[in-house]
C-alpha cells in the first residue's frame, strides 16, 4: 500500500517536472491591444431602446366579463354572448367546432388542469380551429389538433397574442397571423405541419419567441413582413428550420429588418412533405436557415448544428422556380448580416439538390453558410470559423449585437381605428343614408330638410325610428330598418343629418 | 329596320336643320339655369354629388364606413375591419353627371349601335351576362365584360392588367375595331357637332369654356367618363354590415360560407381579400375556356413573362351574383359551377401541351357539396345596388338608348 503511494507520487513530480519543462520551452504569448470599445450597437430607425421593464407589454383589454365554457359546451356561442373585453375561459374537454373571433379585445383561454387541456378536435374534416379578424385579440392554453386547414388563423387582426398553445397534426399551418400589426407569437408547441408549424404572412411588427417547433417541413416562416424578431425558439426536425421569405405576387412585396437571435436550429432533415405546389415544396430537407430575397436579415447567436444540407442559406427566386415571377418583387436578399453564432456538423449529408450544387463547385460536404447569390452588401463577424461558400464579398459588420432591440412589438397598440368617432356620422351619413336621401329632393326617401323640419332637436328621435321603421308617407316605400349600424353609430347619423346645410 | 339602319336614320334624322333648331330653341328656352330632369327636354348637369360623396370645395369625395379603418402599409387588404386600398376620386358633380350621359350615349361608338353600357349593363352589374362581349357588327371578343362596380380601387384594368388607369383603358374599347370601333377623330367630331353637348361640356369644365373659341376636347371625355366609373361605389352589401360589427346580418349558413371563403383550405380570401375581394394580383389558376376556344395566354405574351402564362387579374367579388357566367371566357354559367372549379385539382383544366406555373393556392381542398353550397350563398351576401346611378332615359346625342337586356348569349357550360 505504501510501496503503491510512493510510486504515485513519484509519477505525479514527474509529470508535474515535464510540465514545467515543457512551458519554459514556449515563447511569451502574443498579447494584441486591441481598442477597449465595442462595436457600435445595432439600432433600428423606429424602434426605441428598451427602456427598463417588462420587455413586451402588449396585453389584450378586458372587461371584468367573463364567461366558463364547460365540455360538451359550444366555444362559439359563447363567443356569440361576448362583448368586447370578454374573457372567455374553456374548460378541459374536447370541443369540436370551429372558432372564429370577429370582436375586438376577445380573451380565447384555456384552462388547464392537471395536464389536461381543453381538446379542439376538428376530426380530419373541419377547416381551421380558430379564425380571428378583430383587434386585441389573445389564443392561449388550447390543444388543437386533426383540422385541414390552420390551427390559428388571423386575418387583419392587430395587436394579436398567440401564446401557450400545443399544436399538433393540423393540416397547412399552425400559426397563421395575417395582414396584422403588433403580435406576440410565443411559448407554442407545434409539430406535424405540412407548411409552416408557425407563419407570419405581410405583418409588421411581430415577436416570434420561445416556442418549440418540429416534424414540420418548415419550423418558423417569416414572410412579406417587416420588424420581425425571432428569438429563442427550439426549431428541430423539420425539413427547413426558419425562413425569411419574399413571396412573389403577394399585394404587400417586401420583406425586411428580420431578427434571428438565440434559436436552436438543430438536425432540421425531415424529409419534405408539402403539399406539390407549395413555395416550400421547394425546400431541400437538411436546411437550417433559409433567407429568399428578405432585406436586412440579421442572425445572431444561434446554435446551428446537424442540418444536413447548408447552415444558413442566402438566395434568390431561384428556389421559388414554381411561382410566376413578379416583376414588382426584388429578389435579392439585400445587406444580409451574419454576427457571432455556434455552427457545428451541418451540411454532413445534403439532399440531391444541394449536392448537385456542390458537385458543380467540387465540393461533396455542405457549407455552414452559402449565399447563392453573392450579394457585394452583406456582412460577417469571424467568417473564419465557418465553411463559406459565397461569402467572398462580405465585409465585416459595423456592430456585433442587435441586443438593443428587444422587441419589434410596440411601445403602444395600434389604434383600434384611424379618424376619430366624430366622422362616424359623416361617414354613415353619405356612405349609407345618402343612397336614399337627398338634401333638398325626392331621391327614395324623403329629403333630409324634411327629415329636419320634423326632428329639429331630436337626433335620439331619428336613432330610434332608424332602427326599426315605420311607414309614414303613404307616397313613400317603407324604410328598410338600420338596426345594422349601432346605437351610438346611428346617432352619430343623426345628428349629423341635422346640421346638414347643403 | 335593322339596329344598324335605325342607327343610321337616326343619325341623318339628327343633322336635319330643324332638328337643329329644335334643339336650340330647348337650350334658349330651358337652357342653363331651368331645372331640366331627364326626360324633359333639355339637359342639365347635376350640381349635387352622386350618393357616396360628399362635397367638398367642388370635388366629390369617397365616403364609407370603410374609411374608419387602416389597412397594413396602406395596401387595403386584410380582413373584416379593413381599410380600403388608394382609389380615384375627386371629381366634379358635373363631371359625374356628364360622365353619365356619356357612358349611356350610343353617339360613342363608330355606327351609334354601342354605348358603353351596352357591355356594362347596370341591371347586368355593370357587366352583360355574356361569357364574351359582342362588339361592332357583331363581332364575338375572346373575354368577358368585368363589372364597374368599384373600379375607382383599381390599380390595374383588364382581365390581364395592362391598363393603368381608367382613361387609358377606355381607349380600347372606343378605338379598337372589334368593340366600338370609333376613331379619336370621328369621336371629336360628333362630339363637336352636337349642340347639346358644348354647353354639358362647358358646365364641367367651365374654366377651359371661358375662352372664347373653346371646343370639347377629348381629354375631357376621357376624364368625364373615368368620373362616372369611380362613382360606382357597392359597399354596403350585408357582409359589409356583418363586417362593421352587426353579427346577425349574415345567417348561420352564410357565417359558415364566409369561414369557408377565409380558411385555408379554400384558400378564397388568399387572393379574393377582402374589403374588395381581390388582392388586384394576377394569378395563374387555369380555368377553362369555352368549348372551342383557344386557350388565353392572359397576361403572359404582354408582359412578355412566359411565368405568366394563363395569369389574370383577380376579379372583386362584389355584386358576383348578378354578373353570371364566370371567368375570363365566361366558361362557368353558375357561381356553383365557378366554386367547383377551385376543388377539381391543381390544372385540371390545363389543356394538353400547356405548361402552366399554377398559383400555389390552388390545390385539392376537397371540399364538400354542403360546403360549395355553403360559399355560394355567402357570395350571394355580396351584393349591394344602394348607390346604383339613375339611367337617363334620354341622352344627349338623341340616339336611342342601347343597353336593355339583350337575350344572354351562354358561351359557358358545365365542365
Amino acid at each position: 500500500m505504501k510501496k503503491t503511494l510512493g510510486i504515485a507520487i513519484a509519477a505525479v513530480l514527474l509529470i508535474a517536472g515535464g510540465f514545467y519543462a515543457g512551458q519554459a520551452r514556449q515563447p511569451p504569448p502574443t498579447v494584441i491591444q486591441a481598442p477597449a470599445a465595442a462595436k457600435a450597437a445595432f439600432v433600428p430607425a423606429d424602434i426605441a431602446p428598451p427602456a427598463s421593464g417588462p420587455v413586451r407589454t402588449l396585453a389584450t383589454p378586458v372587461s371584468g366579463e367573463l364567461i366558463l365554457v364547460r365540455d360538451g359546451e359550444s366555444i362559439q356561442a359563447a363567443i356569440s354572448e361576448a362583448a368586447p373585453g370578454a374573457v372567455i375561459r374553456v374548460l378541459p374537454g374536447t370541443y369540436r367546432e370551429t372558432v372564429y373571433i370577429d370582436k375586438d379585445n376577445i380573451t380565447l383561454s384555456g384552462v388547464i388542469e392537471r395536464g389536461a387541456y381543453p381538446v379542439l378536435d376538428g376530426e380530419g374534416f373541419r377547416n381551421d380551429a380558430v379564425l380571428y379578424s378583430g383587434n386585441g385579440v389573445t389564443i392561449e392554453n388550447l390543444y388543437i389538433t386533426r383540422y385541414k386547414g390552420n390551427g390559428i388563423m388571423g386575418q387583419a387582426g392587430n395587436n394579436y397574442i398567440i401564446r401557450n398553445n400545443i399544436v399538433v397534426d393540423t393540416g397547412v399551418y399552425g400559426i397563421f397571423p395575417q395582414l396584422g400589426k403588433n403580435g406576440i407569437v410565443a411559448h407554442n408547441v407545434v409539430s406535424g405541419i405540412e407548411d409552416a408549424a408557425i407563419y407570419i404572412g405581410m405583418s409588421d411588427n411581430v415577436d416570434v419567441v420561445f416556442n418549440e417547433v418540429f416534424e414540420s417541413v418548415a419550423g418558423i416562416e417569416i414572410e412579406n413582413s417587416r420588424g420581425a424578431l425571432v428569438e429563442g425558439n427550439y426549431v428541430y426536425n423539420n425539413t427547413g428550420g426558419i425562413l425569411a421569405f419574399i413571396t412573389p405576387g403577394l399585394p404587400i412585396k417586401t420583406c425586411g429588418d428580420v431578427i434571428i437571435r438565440n434559436n436552436f436550429i438543430s438536425g432540421n432533415n425531415h424529409e419534405n412533405f408539402a403539399i406539390p405546389g407549395s413555395l416550400v415544396s421547394n425546400i431541400p430537407p437538411g436546411t437550417g436557415v433559409l433567407v429568399m430575397a428578405c432585406d436586412d436579415v440579421m442572425l445572431e447567436g444561434n446554435i446551428i448544428t446537424n442540418n444536413d444540407s447548408v447552415g444558413i442559406t442566402f438566395t434568390d427566386f431561384s428556389l421559388a422556380s414554381n411561382a410566376a415571377v413578379d416583376p414588382e418583387s426584388d429578389p435579392y436578399p439585400n445587406r444580409p448580416v451574419i454576427l457571432n453564432n455556434i455552427m457545428l456538423n451541418n451540411g454532413g449529408n445534403p439532399a440531391p439538390v444541394v449536392r448537385a450544387i456542390l458537385a458543380a463547385m467540387l465540393e461533396t460536404r455542405g457549407p455552414d453558410i452559402i449565399d447563392t447569390v453573392g450579394m457585394d452588401d452583406g456582412c460577417i463577424l469571424n467568417p473564419e470559423r465557418f465553411r463559406t461558400i459565397g461569402l467572398g464579398q462580405y465585409g465585416d459588420c459595423a456592430f456585433d449585437t442587435t441586443a438593443n432591440v428587444a422587441t419589434y412589438t410596440l411601445p403602444e397598440p395600434v389604434p383600434a381605428r384611424d379618424l376619430a368617432d366624430a366622422d362616424t356620422g359623416r361617414l354613415v351619413y353619405y356612405g349609407i343614408c345618402a343612397g336614399c336621401h337627398a338634401y333638398n329632393s325626392r331621391l327614395i326617401g324623403p329629403p333630409v330638410q324634411v327629415v329636419q323640419a320634423l326632428y329639429m332637436d331630436d337626433p335620439e328621435g331619428i336613432a330610434a325610428y332608424i332602427a326599426d321603421p315605420e311607414r309614414k308617407r303613404p307616397d313613400y316605400p317603407e324604410m328598410p330598418p338600420q338596426a345594422h349600424l349601432d346605437a351610438a353609430t346611428r346617432l352619430a347619423a343623426a345628428e349629423f343629418m341635422l346640421q346638414l346645410e347643403n | 329596320m335593322s339596329l344598324r339602319s335605325f342607327a343610321a336614320s337616326q343619325r341623318s334624322r339628327r343633322c336635319w336643320p330643324a332638328c337643329w333648331l329644335v334643339v336650340i330653341v330647348f337650350l334658349v328656352g330651358w337652357g342653363p339655369g331651368a331645372a331640366a330632369a331627364d326626360g324633359s327636354p333639355g339637359f342639365k348637369l347635376s350640381q349635387t354629388c352622386p350618393p357616396g360623396f360628399e362635397l367638398t370645395q367642388g370635388a366629390c369625395k369617397l365616403r364609407s364606413l370603410y374609411q374608419r379603418y387602416g389597412s397594413l402599409q396602406g395596401a387595403g387588404v386584410g380582413g373584416l375591419k379593413t381599410g380600403l386600398p388608394p382609389w380615384r376620386d375627386g371629381f366634379s358633380p358635373q363631371q359625374i353627371d356628364l360622365g353619365r350621359y356619356l357612358f349611356f350615349d350610343p353617339l360613342l361608338s363608330a355606327d351609334h349601335t354601342l354605348s358603353c353600357a351596352s357591355c356594362h349593363q347596370p341591371d347586368r352589374g355593370f357587366a352583360d351576362g355574356m361569357g364574351r362581349s359582342v362588339g361592332t357588327d357583331g363581332q364575338l371578343s375572346t373575354r368577358s365584360a368585368p363589372s364597374l362596380w368599384n373600379v375607382a380601387f383599381l390599380q390595374s384594368l383588364f382581365w390581364d392588367g395592362r391598363a393603368g388607369s381608367l382613361e387609358q383603358q377606355m381607349l380600347e374599347p372606343l378605338f379598337g375595331a372589334a368593340e366600338m370601333a370609333n376613331s379619336a377623330t370621328t369621336l371629336l367630331a360628333s362630339l363637336r357637332a352636337s349642340a347639346v353637348y358644348r354647353p354639358l361640356f362647358a358646365q364641367a369644365y367651365p374654366e377651359h369654356f371661358s375662352h372664347p373659341g373653346a371646343s370639347i376636347q377629348l381629354d375631357q371625355l376621357y376624364t368625364a367618363l373615368a368620373a362616372f366609373q369611380a362613382s360606382l361605389i357597392s359597399l354596403n352589401s350585408r357582409y359589409d354590415q356583418y363586417a362593421h360589427g352587426y353579427s346577425d346580418a349574415l345567417n348561420a349558413r352564410e357565417q359558415a360560407g364566409l369561414n369557408v371563403f377565409r380558411s385555408f383550405v379554400a384558400r378564397c380570401a388568399e387572393c379574393h381579400t377582402p374589403p374588395l375581394f381581390s388582392n388586384q394580383q394576377l394569378a395563374v389558376i387555369g380555368t377553362p375556356e369555352p368549348e372551342g376556344m383557344p386557350f388565353d395566354p392572359g397576361a403572359g405574351p404582354g408582359l412578355g413573362e412566359p411565368t405568366l402564362r394563363g395569369a389574370f387579374r383577380t376579379p372583386g367579388l362584389r355584386n358576383i351574383a348578378l354578373t353570371a357566367p364566370y371567368m375570363h371566357s365566361g366558361r362557368f354559367a353558375t357561381l356553383r359551377e365557378a366554386v367547383a372549379f377551385y376543388t377539381g385539382g391543381r390544372g385540371h383544366a390545363v389543356p394538353a401541351g400547356e405548361d402552366l406555373r399554377i398559383h400555389w393556392h390552388i390545390w385539392e381542398p376537397r371540399l364538400t357539396d354542403e360546403e360549395l353550397d355553403q360559399l355560394v350563398e355567402f357570395l350571394h351576401t355580396l351584393t349591394d345596388e344602394s348607390l346604383k346611378p339613375v339611367t337617363p332615359v334620354a341622352v344627349p346625342s338623341g340616339l336611342p338608348l342601347m343597353h336593355g337586356p339583350a337575350t344572354p348569349i351562354t358561351t359557358g357550360n358545365a365542365p
